[in-house]
């Protein structure tokens, strides 16, 4: 926090807002991941927390260093590409386990529920 | 002006342990297993948010490189569990 003190306002204004933004919507999707009912209602609540707070956060983090100088700033985007990228491939192979495993038991799959 | 950076962090960090309270939560009494595997996903990304705002705060870079091993390692994690889930092996 020594370096924080000579940054303009604007700057430390705008770290505080991305910063909250993108925490208070990873908290949402996390939320939603607890609350909902149905596992298909659930696999869509996190990925408000693996983009749009990803993005904030790093786009913070990217603000802040830049400003400050202490390194290389474009650090964080290596992060922020991968998760962005990684999770929903990993999602679809989870849907489609689980559309399996719900095919091959007792239980219907959601969508098939509704159209029947 | 410098209070209103480290309020915000501070807030910022209670917002996503709640976030990785929930997963866990989720991740402990997931009724099934893919349940469990979507809260992992969610813990482990909220645990590198955190550390980067712990980056942040203490304007170290030890902490980026651990979140860029967090965000590799959760992905080969997450991804071995789901191919477990869809085949009954890891490697095929």
């Amino acid at each position: 926090m020594n370096e924080a003190a000579e940054l303009p306002a604007w700057t430390l204004m705008i770290v505080a807002i991305l910063l909250i933004t993108g925490a208070a919507t990873t908290l949402i999707g996390s939320l939603g991941l607890l609350r909902l009912r149905t596992f298909y209602e659930r696999v869509h609540a996190p990925t408000l927390g693996t983009t749009f707070g990803t993005a904030c956060i790093v786009i913070a983090s990217v603000i802040y260093f830049s400003a400050t100088g202490t390194r290389p700033v474009l650090n964080e985007f290596l992060i922020l590409i991968f998760v962005t990228v990684t999770t929903p491939v990993t999602l679809m192979i989870l849907i489609r386990a689980s559309v399996l495993r719900d095919r091959s038991g007792n239980k219907q799959v959601a969508s098939e529920q509704k159209r029947g | 002006m410098s209070m209103v950076l480290s309020w915000s962090i501070v807030v910022a960090q209670m917002f996503l342990s709640l976030a990785m309270a929930c997963a866990a939560f989720r991740v402990l009494g997931g009724p099934r297993a893919q349940d469990r595997v979507v809260g992992f996903d969610s813990l482990y990304v909220s645990a590198m948010l955190l550390l980067l705002t712990f980056g942040i705060r203490t304007g170290s870079t030890l902490y980026f490189e651990a979140a860029l091993i967090v965000a590799l390692l959760g992905f080969v994690g997450t991804t071995a569990l789901s191919k477990f889930l869809l085949r009954g092996e890891v490697i095929e």
